[in-house]
C-alpha cells in the first residue's frame, strides 16, 4: 500500500466521521444537561429531508437565478430548522410533560420516519425532484500542502471543517466556560444548580434544541455534501452510531470525534475492501493500529492537560503508541495473506465497543448523574 | 390521614378514565393525521374509510388484520413484561430476528412429525430470543450497563449477523439461490391454518395463549410477584431478600423469549416460510407504542396490538384507493404514543380528571445509575 492510498483512506475516514460526529455532539448537548437523546437518528433524518427541500425550493422560487451556494446554504438552515423543531418536541414532551425520555425519543424517531417517508412518497419521488448539487471541496491554501496532514485534514467540503470547529468549540465551552459549568451542573445535580439560581428546565430546553440543530447539520451533510439528493431512511442507523460514539467518547466532544473517526475509518475500510483495494487482514491491522495510536494520543493529551493529577503511567501510553504505530507499519509494508473474513463484520465495531465500555470491560463510561430524571422544583 | 376506601363509583370512574384516555389519544392522533392528509390534498374521510374497509371490510381483510396483530401481541408482551420488571427492552427487534433465525433453522433442518416439529421450532424461536436478551440482562445485573443502550446496540449486531448469515457463503443461506434467503421450513414445521384456504394461521392462538400466560405469571405466581417487586423498587426488593440480579436476567430472557416467539410465528406461519432481508424491520419499535398504549397490561396489549394490526392491514387498501402513502400510519402511531405517554395533554383537551392509580411509565430515571 503506498502513502497516497493510505492518506486517501484517512481522509475518507474523516468525511465518513462527519455526520457521526455532528450526531454525537447533538447527543452530548442533550445528555450533558440531563436529557437522554436516543432520537439523534430521527433528528438527522428530518435534517436531511429539510436540507433537500430547503435547497430545492429556494432554487425553484428564485427561478434558478441565485448561485448554487446560496441554495445550499438555505438548505443548511432549513435542515437546522427542521431538526431543531423536532428536537423542541422532544424537549416539550420530556421536560414539560415529563414523559419518559426513552419513550419520547421513540416518538421522535417514529414521527421522523413517518414524516420523511410520507413526504418522499407523496411529493419528492412522484415529482422526480432532483437536488441542486453539493458543496464544492475547498482546499485550504498552505495548510493543505503540509505533507501527510494536509490532504487528510485540509482538503474537504465546508461541513467537514465546520464539524472540526464545532468539536473544538463545544469541548472548550463545556469544560472551560461558565455556560459549560452550568450545563454540566444541571446534568449532574439539578437541585444544587437550582439552588444557585440556574433555571434548570430552561437550560434543558435550550440544550435539547441546540442539540437538534447539530443533528440537523449531520443530516444536511448526507444530502448537501455526500449524495446530493434525499433518499428514504438515508441515515441508515448513523444516528445510533453517533449515540455509540458519544458513549465511547465518554460524553466529551473530543472523545466523540475520536470515536466517530474510528467508526468512520471502519466504514472507509469497508468501502475499500469492497473495491478490493486492501485485503481483510491488512484492513484489520490498520484499524486496530490506528485505534491504538488514537487512544495513545488522547491519553497523552489528557496527561498534558491535567499536569500531575493524571495517574496513567507514561510508559504504558508509550507502549500503546508504539504498538499502534507498529501495526500501522505492518499494515502498510507487509504483504498480508488473503483470508476470507466477511466484511459485514467491520460494521460491528461501533456497537461492540459501546457495549464493552458500558459494561466496564474497557475503561468505564459513566453518564451524567441526573440523566433521565425530569426536574421537579421543590 | 387515612385513605378512603375506593367506592364502587370511584372505581368505575378510574376504569372509565383508564379506557377513555387511550381512546381519546387515538382519536386525537387520527385528527392530527387528518390535518396532514388535508395538507397533502386527500379527503381524510375517504382515506380513513378505505383504511377501515381494508382492515375489517371482508373476511380476508379481518384475517389480514389478525395475522398482523399476532406478532404485535408477542413483541408488545415482551416489552410490557420487561416494563413490569423495571427494564426497558428496546432490543425486541434483535431478539425477534434471532428467534426467527433459530426457528427457521430447526424448521428446515430436522425431519420430524408435525406434532413434535411445530412445538420444537416454536421453542427454538423462544430460545433464540431469550439467549440474545440474556446478554443485556447479564450485563445489567453484573456490570450495571443500562439495558437501553446495550439492547439498541444488540439490535444492530443482530441485524448485521443475520444479514451475513444469509449472504453468499453464510451458514443459513439457501443453496442455489440468487437472493439472500434461507430455505423454507418443512411442511411439518408450518403452523396449521385455522380457516381452510386462508392465511389465518395458528400463530394468532399462540399469541393469545402467551398473553394469558404473561398475565398468569405476573399476577398469579411468586416469580411474577418478585419480578414486579424488582420493577417497582429494586432496593426494597433487595432488602426483602429477593435476588435482584437473577430477576433482571430472568425478566430479560422471558421478554426475549416472547419476542423470539413473535419472530418464530412469522416464519412458521406465513408464506414463503423462510427468512429474508428486510424481514419484519420496524416491528420492534412499533411494539413499544403497542405496549405503552396497552397500559403495559397483557389484555391492553392484545387490544392495542389489534388496533395496530388493523392499521397496518388497512393501510394497503388506503394507499391503493386514495394514493395516500402508507407512511401516514407510522405518523399516526407515533402521535398515539406521544399522546398516551403525555396523557396530560389529552386530559387538558378533554377535561378529564386525573386518576390516582398508576402514573405514566417512568423507566429511564435510573439511566444515570442508581442513587
Amino acid at each position: 500500500m503506498d502513502t497516497v492510498f493510505f492518506v486517501g483512506i484517512l481522509g475518507l475516514a474523516l468525511v465518513k466521521a462527519t455526520p457521526i460526529a455532528f450526531g454525537a455532539m447533538s447527543g452530548l448537548m442533550c445528555e450533558r444537561s440531563g436529557v437522554i437523546n436516543i432520537a439523534i437518528e430521527g433528528m438527522m433524518l428530518m435534517g436531511a429531508m429539510m436540507a433537500f427541500l430547503g435547497s430545492v425550493l429556494f432554487d425553484d422560487l428564485t427561478g434558478g437565478n441565485m448561485p448554487q451556494a446560496a441554495s445550499l446554504v438555505v438548505g443548511l438552515l432549513a435542515a437546522m430548522l427542521g431538526a431543531g423543531l423536532i428536537a423542541l418536541l422532544h424537549a416539550v414532551l420530556s421536560i414539560h410533560y415529563k414523559v419518559d425520555q426513552i419513550i419520547s425519543g421513540t416518538v421522535i424517531n417514529l414521527l421522523a420516519i413517518g414524516i420523511t417517508n410520507f413526504t418522499a412518497n407523496a411529493y419528492i419521488d412522484p415529482n422526480g425532484i432532483a437536488g441542486v448539487g453539493v458543496f464544492p471541496v475547498i482546499t485550504i491554501p498552505i495548510l493543505s500542502k503540509i505533507p501527510f496532514i494536509g490532504p487528510i485534514f485540509f482538503d474537504h467540503a465546508p461541513l467537514v471543517y465546520l464539524m472540526l470547529i464545532m468539536v473544538a468549540l463545544l469541548q472548550y465551552a463545556l469544560f472551560k466556560t461558565p455556560w459549560g459549568l452550568r450545563t454540566r451542573a444541571v446534568g449532574e445535580h439539578p437541585r444544587a444548580a437550582d439552588t444557585v439560581g440556574i433555571n434548570v428546565n430552561r437550560r434543558r430546553y435550550i440544550n435539547v434544541t441546540l442539540g437538534g440543530l447539530l443533528a440537523g447539520l449531520g443530516g444536511a451533510f448526507l444530502v448537501l455534501e455526500s449524495v446530493g439528493r434525499f433518499q428514504k431512511l438515508m441515515t441508515t442507523g448513523r444516528g445510533f452510531i453517533a449515540l455509540a460514539a458519544m458513549i465511547f467518547g465518554k460524553w466529551t466532544s473530543v472523545g466523540a470525534l475520536g470515536s466517530a473517526y474510528l467508526f468512520g475509518l471502519s466504514e472507509a475500510l469497508g468501502v475499500r475492501l469492497q473495491l478490493g483495494d486492501v485485503n481483510e487482514l491488512q484492513a484489520l491491522a490498520l484499524l486496530i493500529g490506528l485505534g491504538l495510536a488514537l487512544l495513545a494520543l488522547v491519553f497523552a493529551g489528557l496527561k498534558l492537560l491535567r499536569r500531575g493529577t493524571d495517574k496513567r503511567p507514561t510508559r504504558a501510553i508509550g507502549i500503546v503508541a508504539i504498538a499502534g504505530l507498529a501495526l500501522i507499519g505492518a499494515a502498510l509494508f507487509i504483504n498480508w495473506p488473503p483470508v476470507e473474513i466477511p466484511i459485514q463484520f467491520l460494521g460491528l465495531l461501533p456497537y461492540v465497543v459501546t457495549i464493552l465500555v458500558l459494561a466496564g470491560f474497557v475503561g468505564r463510561a459513566i453518564p451524567p448523574a441526573a440523566i433521565g430524571k425530569p426536574y421537579e422544583k421543590a | 390521614m387515612a385513605t378512603a376506601e375506593p367506592t364502587r363509583s370511584s372505581r368505575w370512574r378510574g376504569l372509565l378514565s383508564r379506557v377513555a384516555v387511550p381512546l381519546l389519544a387515538i382519536f386525537t392522533a387520527l385528527l392530527v393525521s387528518a390535518v396532514v392528509l388535508v395538507i397533502q390534498g386527500t379527503n381524510p374521510i375517504d382515506a380513513y374509510s378505505a383504511l377501515g374497509e381494508g382492515a375489517f371490510g371482508s373476511q380476508t381483510a379481518i384475517i389480514e388484520t389478525l395475522i398482523k396483530t399476532a406478532p404485535f401481541i408477542l413483541a408488545g408482551l415482551g416489552i410490557a413484561l420487561a416494563f413490569r420488571g423495571g427494564l426497558f427492552n428496546i432490543g425486541v427487534q434483535g431478539q425477534l430476528f434471532m428467534g426467527s433465525a433459530f426457528s427457521v433453522w430447526v424448521g428446515y433442518t430436522f425431519e420430524l412429525p408435525a406434532i413434535i416439529h411445530i412445538p420444537l421450532a416454536l421453542a427454538a424461536g423462544m430460545l433464540g430470543g431469550a439467549l440474545w436478551a440474556a446478554i443485556p440482562g447479564i450485563l445489567k445485573a453484573r456490570n450495571g450497563a443500562h439495558e437501553v443502550i446495550t439492547t439498541i446496540m444488540l439490535n444492530f449486531i443482530a441485524s448485521i449477523v443475520i444479514n451475513w448469515s444469509i449472504s453468499p457463503g453464510g451458514p443459513l443461506r439457501a443453496p442455489r439461490t440468487v437472493v439472500p434467503e434461507t430455505l423454507p421450513v418443512h411442511e411439518t414445521a408450518r403452523l396449521p391454518v385455522l380457516i381452510a384456504d386462508s392465511r389465518l394461521h395458528a400463530g394468532v392462538i399462540v399469541a393469545l395463549i402467551a398473553a394469558f400466560a404473561v398475565y398468569w405469571l405476573l399476577w398469579r405466581t411468586v416469580s411474577g410477584f418478585e419480578i414486579r417487586t424488582v420493577g417497582a423498587n429494586p432496593s426494597a426488593a433487595r432488602y426483602a431478600g429477593i435476588n435482584v440480579g437473577y430477576n433482571i436476567v430472568l425478566t430479560m430472557m422471558l421478554s426475549g423469549a416472547l419476542a423470539g416467539l413473535g419472530g418464530a410465528i412469522q416464519v412458521l406461519g406465513l408464506e414463503p416460510y423462510n427468512f429474508t432481508i428486510g424481514f419484519n424491520v420496524g416491528l420492534g419499535f412499533d411494539s413499544i407504542a403497542v405496549a405503552v398504549l396497552g397500559g403495559i397490561h397483557p389484555l391492553g396489549v392484545v387490544i392495542s396490538a389489534f388496533l395496530f394490526g388493523a392499521m397496518d392491514a388497512g393501510s394497503r387498501l388506503m394507499q391503493l384507493r386514495t394514493k395516500v402513502p402508507i407512511d401516514i400510519v407510522t405518523i399516526t402511531q407515533g402521535l398515539i404514543l406521544a399522546f398516551v405517554a403525555a396523557n396530560v395533554i389529552i386530559r387538558q383537551i378533554y377535561r378529564i380528571r386525573a386518576e390516582t392509580e398508576e402514573g405514566p411509565v417512568k423507566l429511564s430515571e435510573l439511566y444515570g445509575g442508581e442513587d
